[in-house]
């Protein structure tokens, strides 16, 4: 999509076609000649992972859809049978089940990868952004469609993620009332939520379309975060990329068939194969491992409407991170102060989501002699969390010296990554 | 060749206001039409219609508690023992966490006395004759938590009534909050005595 298009129809019908309606050469510009830059390595291959991941969920789900029935007294039983009676249904539910998990598995290394190497940055920004909106509507389809087989989990689920609006002044009850359809969550509710499961992943499939879009035009970044200056630097994304792509995409599905042959409840919860009951909650209710950061910096405020807001500030706080990070350099491998505090923010992350699967008042194995419990923990980790958008990338922009950057994408790879030869190299290159 | 009508006569025109008019009647027809589609989610008539519960005090013993839905939600009914009422009765309203009743039959800044939780403030209604003392150890509370919504679990906590088990809420015998992530009291629904050992909610 960027730069001139260089697909020539060859055959009579493909010229009529092109003529009229030049979606041959939509494919052809953005997936086959498209200019990609040659340094790609394999953190770059979950785009292409995730697209799988979104078919496959779209694919399971609309065959689950076939056999499932959203009403509180059959959603259960219809999930069992899909599980006992329908031909493959064990199969495809488990493949929709594990699916969802993998699909947030994916997302999280593309988001990563985007952090460290400065994706975010301009001009990617709305790129970014776009990718942010994904993220929000898969974990909206995730929650809607875990509430679905209405187990213990589900509800209750359900019951806890509603009333976090609730916690909105004045409007809350009219808000969770509205969204249950009634005074708790009931059949309206698990009716509207199935409605909205089935929707949200063809609003996804739109916004990666616009992702893609705002993709091509400024073109991919590289592990090096300096943007391509010659053809030199690229490769046609076909063959060299459908094919590295390709090979990512095997290795994915053998660890996706792992989950779902030899362990497909690994990742969920025993209580889910309980009934939805309104008179009983769980003795322990936690989401989703996907979702496990958010929860415990939701408890790690002590006032629940300050909870609710640090959380969804969590995930806002993304949407302006392009313009909260001030380096003017954009891959992290030359930054060695961001590249450390990266690193801590990925193990904070991971460290975040362990605190929101323990109780809160827990000693964390180690720490339990000092005193800290998985409370303590998940608070001095949240505040790591912000601090590391807020504080950190917006002071290291200043105080950073970056180590020096090769010339180009062509010439980092022909150096096996070495910076230029001295002298070679710009002394400093704006937003790169 | 200029008139009042085209554009060259400068200034503001007739076909101006006809843009800005109908451009003006077409968002708020807009605007119209997305309020069913935004209403049709709010509960339904006969979700609505859901409006009392009855509940037959006789098989009820002192200390014990049964779990009923009204309006779709679990409500506790507690028979409260002496030592229980006593225990509630003792608390200081000052040092609450929450210091208001929360009682759908009293005023909202009503305090959360033990009494202004007990069913002493149900109506009675005409000619049915109860005791004070059946009314005062009588206690009916929403059971879903104030914080996320949970049904808090019965004789734990360190008060003695209903711990959540979800984020840890302790709440006493007078499902009044006193630690933990709730920020209210359980919630009193409007209660009526129909007859001697009936209790309407409602």
């Amino acid at each position: 999509m960027s730069g001139p298009s260089t697909y020539e129809p060859k055959t009579g019908f493909t010229r009529w076609l092109d003529s009229r309606l030049p979606i041959v050469r939509l494919g052809w510009d953005s997936f086959v000649d498209y200019p990609t830059p040659r340094n790609l390595n394999y953190w770059y291959t979950f785009g292409g992972i995730l697209t799988v991941c979104l078919m496959i969920q779209i694919i399971t789900g609309i065959v689950l859809a076939m056999h499932y029935v959203p009403h509180i007294d059959y959603a259960f039983a219809s999930v069992q049978r899909i599980d006992r009676d329908v031909n493959f249904g064990w199969l495809i539910r488990s493949i929709h089940a594990v699916g969802a998990s993998m699909f947030f598995l994916a997302v999280y290394m593309h988001i990563f990868r985007g952090m460290y190497y400065g994706s975010y940055k301009a001009p990617r920004e709305i790129l970014w952004i776009l990718g942010v909106v994904i993220y929000l509507l898969m974990m909206a389809a995730a929650f809607l469609g875990y509430v679905l087989p209405w187990g213990q989990m589900s509800f209750w689920g359900a019951m806890v993620i509603t009333n976090l609006f609730g916690a909105l002044p004045l409007i809350g009850e009219p808000v969770t009332q509205w969204l249950w359809g009634g005074f708790s969550v009931g059949n309206e509710t698990l009716n509207r939520f199935f409605s909205l499961h089935y929707l949200i992943p063809f609003l996804i499939a739109g916004v990666v379309g616009l992702h893609i879009w705002a993709l091509h035009v400024p073109g991919n970044n590289n592990p090096t975060g300096i943007s391509v200056k010659t053809k030199a630097d690229t490769l046609p994304f076909h063959p060299y990329y459908t094919v590295k792509d390709g090979f990512a995409i095997v290795v994915f599905l053998i660890i996706f068939a792992g989950f779902v042959f030899y362990a497909p409840e690994v990742l969920g919860h025993a209580d889910n194969y309980i009934e939805a009951d309104p008179l009983v909650t769980p003795a322990m209710i936690v989401p989703e491992w996907y979702l496990l950061p958010f929860y415990a910096i939701l408890r790690a405020v002590p006032d629940k409407l300050g909870g609710v807001i640090l959380m969804f500030a969590a995930i806002g706080v993304l949407f302006i991170l392009p313009w909260l990070d001030t380096s003017k350099v954009r891959s992290m491998r030359y930054r060695p102060m961001a590249r450390w505090f990266f690193g801590f923010f990925v193990v904070a992350c991971l460290g975040l989501g362990w605190a929101g699967a323990e109780l809160p008042d827990t000693m964390v194995p180690g720490l339990g002699a000092l005193g800290v419990d998985f409370l303590l923990f998940g608070r001095v980790l949240t505040v790591y969390y912000f601090a590391y958008f807020l504080v950190i990338l917006p002071l290291l922009g200043f105080v950073e010296k970056p180590s020096p950057r090769p010339a180009s994408i062509e010439e980092s790879v022909l150096n096996g990554d070495k910076p230029a030869k001295a002298g070679a190299a710009p002394a400093a290159q704006p937003a790169e | 060749m200029t008139d009042e009508n085209t554009p060259e006569g400068g200034g503001e025109t007739r076909r101006d206001f006809i843009h800005i008019a109908a451009a003006s009647m077409a968002a708020i027809g807009g605007a119209a039409v997305i309020w069913p589609f935004i209403d049709q989610m709010n509960p339904a008539a006969d979700t609505l219609a859901l409006g009392t519960t009855d509940i037959a005090l006789g098989e009820l013993e002192e200390g014990q508690e049964v779990t009923i839905m009204f309006r779709s939600m679990p409500h506790f009914v507690r028979l409260r023992s002496a030592s229980e009422v006593e225990d509630a009765a003792n608390v200081q309203v000052s040092s609450l966490p929450d210091r208001l009743a929360r009682n759908r039959n009293l005023d909202d800044n009503a305090p959360a006395t033990d009494d202004n939780r007990s069913a002493l403030t149900a109506e009675i209604a005409d000619g049915v004759e109860i005791s004070d003392d059946l009314r005062r150890s009588l206690l009916v509370t929403s059971a879903s938590c104030t914080h996320l919504g949970c049904v808090p679990t019965e004789g734990a906590g360190e008060f003695g009534a209903w711990f959540c088990p979800c984020h840890g809420s302790h709440y006493d015998t007078s499902g009044r909050i006193r630690r933990g992530p709730a920020p209210e009291n359980l919630p009193i629904p409007p209660m009526t005595f129909i007859s001697a050992t009936t209790l309407r909610l409602g």
